[in-house]
């Protein structure tokens, strides 16, 4: 992100100005229940201090200023925040966020900046989460305690919660960022609602044991199962990363395998997914199909080299050797649960409409609805990326190319729904962040043209 | 029968009898406090219901876990004292355990007798210690905290004894080592372990305060804990599946005959196994064993049927190194590329990993190359003539104790 606008700034110090006058009242208050703020205060900095393994860390921090309970959910440590609101006035409750706020490590640049916007923040949210439930009556329900109207109360105050933080952070999305407020809070608050209802209800349980008979000791076991929650919702994010970095590893391979220029794949996955979107299919088949798109040259591992690279033409059985490539990647992947219908897209990314491709021969609708994207795809990003042996086209060209073979080689629906993204977002294609690689050794440049190349359609092969 | 299965009968009869003596006891006295007992039946039903369906994780039903443990450590309902006695703990949770487990045994998954048995014996455990202390009145001049306190040190003691007695029942079962299979419950008591035992301890704090609306507010931090575990698990699966067929890519290149890696990667986590290795390094030497090879990818030339154990040692050493090249690039944990590196070194400079992977790798290509029944025997007789230098003279004796106890069928059929 870059500067922070000024506007930005001007919206932060309102935040922090309110948040100072809510917490006005607690220094004369009569007979502040000092050790109880002291207490949670402490708690919540600890346990936001807690070395939750990597991922939650700079989510937690915030990555943009916007606030950790608006992405993932279970960012930060709301159970200790919301039995503060639960258990003190709110002129005290305030106070329970401070501290762990202020003191959060790495909290990104500007760092007191941030740091002050989440304070404030977590300030404000608990301090209205603590009027709504002090105003539904809620102080009596817990000490009583009352259930299930205690249940109500907390639910109360949970909403409150979550509106006022949401509210918050779709304001400084507004303007640091230009993304509009209505849109963004609708967003922000679905899906943060669920986890911090869960999160509520902890507090609930901790405000309750917290005022009966066994005392602070009791409430502070709530944190344990929310905590082990948290530690392996962060060991999901870990190994899924490492899941990735793997793909993108073997796609790599392949890459420099075949002498391609670098991220075809990807950007083939990429252009996939554009189409996906552009048929309206829902969000997990798009994923599936992006995965499509990146592995479906695959079983270029399993053909040598040599051949890849051949300079000049290929004899019919190299030509055929090659052709497998499909069946290689079929093979490879089969074990793969996930990808489910990408299986097939990978078997069936060289048939063509008329009947005259690989492996089988499949015509029109039997080449199944995925395979036909990602030829599009390949096609698409053969054409527009620059080859060792001749330029890259420029994208009008390569579209019209496309549509001259569609109906022949190419599905005109899917032709048509990459023109119609194209249209509408442009092209982009990702620059993978990757730095020094030597997976497969390093490639003499390869000297002639793609081995068994369709000259029409250009789709590599 | 042999000594190991001992302990499995033993635990077995164990709990057979106390079910039955329980049962018939409280058929014949009645239930005290039906409608409590019968909120807690059906909390431990539904954490049996929601169980995991792999049967490879420490705890399977973490709601059903902690349900049973709070209602052999609940002491009063809302206020008022509830006497229900070790009998009516044991009653209830068998019946509410045999419920959820309908389901799972109808479709065929888990060994219900084994999870019935750890179950009922840790909950009578529980219950031993706490209700006839409770029951006598000893805890009346008790304050609240110690008396909170009290709850988790005896739920911690039962842990521990569920963690040994989990590890009892699975060294008779596989004759794996017990000290490793101990270690690696007690690491897993940290994780799910930790939560099942605080929110046991809640449920029945909770529940002695509020009445039973807490059991329905506190099972659900613990489901998305649950739910939290099952994603990981998945992710897991899907990563070791990538891995698997990042393997098999050269297998498909005809570096490598047609399941290689595979049987290299069962029959080094077998080996790791006897040798004491414990879960996250069996991971590692799983991981390494199946990309052993795929250093072979970066060869211009295919290696005469795959068998690199028969190379000049120079030779090996560099397509080890390029294979350590190749892991490294792909995200996986760093101590997988370094075994992948080593695996051609002499085994006195090796990792404890490569030298597994290294002699299993030597053991399944000379197998191959005998024909018949010799091939195995010879060669592990050509291993052993190697020890000096190449193959550690005591993962040899692992490996041919492992394949001797399956009966050699492990490396035929990986």
């Amino acid at each position: 992100m870059g500067p922070v606008r000024p506007w930005a700034r001007v919206y932060v110090g309102c935040a922090v100005l309110i948040a100072l006058l809510c917490a006005a009242p607690a220094l004369d208050l009569a007979a502040p229940p000092l050790w109880a703020v002291v207490l949670l205060a402490a708690l919540h900095a600890g346990s936001e201090r807690i070395p939750l393994p990597r991922v939650l860390g700079p989510a937690r921090a915030g990555e943009r200023l916007a606030g950790p309970g608006a992405g993932e959910g279970s960012g930060t440590f709301f159970p200790v925040l919301l039995a503060g609101a639960f258990l003190l006035p709110p002129e005290a409750a305030v106070l329970v966020p401070l501290p762990g706020a202020l003191l959060v490590p790495g909290a990104g640049r500007p760092p007191w900046l941030r740091r002050s916007w989440r304070a404030a923040q977590l300030a404000l949210a608990v301090w209205a989460a603590s009027h709504v439930h002090a105003a539904l009556g809620g102080r009596d329900a817990v000490a009583g305690p009352h259930f299930p109207y205690a249940l109500l109360t907390a639910g109360g105050a949970v909403l409150a919660f979550c509106l006022t933080l949401t509210a918050l952070d779709a304001g400084i999305l507004a303007l640091a960022e230009g993304v509009p407020v209505r849109a963004s809070w609708s967003g922000l608050f679905l899906r943060s609602l669920a986890p911090v209802a869960v999160h509520g209800l902890a507090g609930l349980m901790m405000a309750v044991l917290w005022l009966s008979p066994y005392g602070p000791v009791a409430a502070l076991l709530v944190l344990l199962p929310m905590y082990v929650s948290c530690w392996v919702f962060a060991q999901y994010h870990r190994e899924r990363a490492a899941h990735q970095a793997t793909i993108r590893a073997l796609v790599q391979a392949v890459d420099i395998k075949d002498g391609y220029t670098r991220g075809h794949s990807e950007r083939v996955g990429q252009a996939s997914m554009m189409i996906a979107r552009e048929l309206g299919m829902d969000d997990e088949r798009a994923e599936v199909l992006r995965f499509a798109g990146i592995l479906h040259d695959v079983g270029k591992l399993g053909v040598p080299t040599r051949l890849l690279r051949k300079d000049g033409p290929l004899t019919p059985e190299e030509r055929r050797i090659i052709e497998l490539h499909p069946e290689y990647g079929h093979e490879m992947v089969r074990g793969i649960g996930f990808l489910g219908e990408a299986r097939s897209a990978i078997l069936h990314h060289h048939e063509r409409l008329d009947g005259s491709g690989y492996p089988y021969g499949l015509v029109g609708t039997q080449i199944p609805e995925f395979a036909r994207v990602v030829a599009v795809a390949d096609a698409f990003d053969a054409m527009t990326s620059t080859r060792s042996y001749r330029r890259a086209r420029p994208v009008p060209a390569a579209l019209e190319e496309l549509q001259r073979c569609a109906g022949a080689q190419f599905d005109p629906a899917m032709v048509r729904a990459l023109v119609h993204a194209l249209d509408r977002h442009g092209w982009h294609p990702a620059v993978t962040a990757d730095e020094e690689h030597g997976t497969v050794p390093a490639p003499a440049p390869p000297v002639a043209g793609e081995p068994a190349v369709h000259r029409r359609g250009g789709g590599g092969v | 029968m042999s000594a190991g299965r001992i302990t499995l009968v033993l635990a077995r009869t164990a709990a057979a009898i106390l079910a039955a003596g329980s049962l018939v006891l409280i058929l014949w006295r009645g239930l005290d406090h039906p409608a409590v007992a019968l909120a807690f039946g059906m909390l431990v039903t539904v954490g049996e219901l929601a169980r995991w369906s792999d049967g490879g994780e420490r705890e399977p039903a973490p709601l059903g876990a902690a349900g049973a443990l709070s209602y052999a450590l609940l002491g009063h309902n809302a206020g008022q004292p509830d006497h229900h006695g070790v009998q009516q703990v044991v009653t209830v949770v068998l019946a509410a355990t045999l419920a959820g487990c309908v389901p799972h045994a109808a479709r065929g998954r888990g060994s219900t007798a084994d999870h019935l048995t750890r179950r009922l014996l840790t909950v009578a455990f529980a219950a031993v210690c706490f209700q006839p202390i409770h029951e006598h009145g000893r805890l009346h001049g008790w304050g609240g905290s110690t008396y909170a306190l009290l709850v988790v040190a005896l739920l911690v003691l039962t842990t521990l004894c569920d963690a040994v007695l989990a590890a009892a029942l699975a060294h008779s079962r596989t004759r794996w080592p017990f000290g490793p299979l101990l270690r690696d419950e007690l690491r897993a008591t940290l994780g799910i372990g930790s939560a099942v035992c605080a929110t046991g301890a809640v449920m029945s704090l909770a529940v002695a305060v509020v009445g039973l609306w807490a059991l329905p507010v506190f099972s659900l931090p613990l489901l998305l804990t649950q739910l939290s575990y099952r994603r990981y698990a998945a992710v897991r699966t899907t990563y070791r599946q990538t891995i698997t067929s990042l393997a098999r890519a050269t297998e498909i290149a005809g570096y490598t005959p047609a399941g290689h890696a595979r049987r290299v990667a069962a029959l080094s986590r077998a080996v790791g196994r006897e040798l004491g290795l414990s879960g996250p390094e069996l991971t590692v030497l799983e991981y390494a064993a199946l990309m052993h090879d795929i250093g072979q990818l970066s060869l211009v030339d295919p290696v005469p049927a795959g068998a690199t154990a028969s190379l000049p040692a120079e030779e090996q050493r560099r397509i080890a190194l390029l294979g350590g090249a190749v892991v490294r690039q792909t995200g996986v944990h760093a101590e997988v590329a370094v075994v992948v590196e080593r695996q051609a070194d002499p085994y006195r400079e090796q990792p404890v990993s490569a030298r597994i992977v290294r002699t299993v790798n030597a053991y399944e290509e000379m197998a191959r190359e005998g024909t018949g029944p010799g091939g195995p025997l010879s060669a592990l007789e050509r291993l052993r003539l190697a020890c000096a230098r190449d193959y550690q003279p005591e993962i040899v004796e692992s490996l041919a104790r492992v394949l001797q106890r399956d009966g050699l069928t492990l490396a035929v059929t990986g």
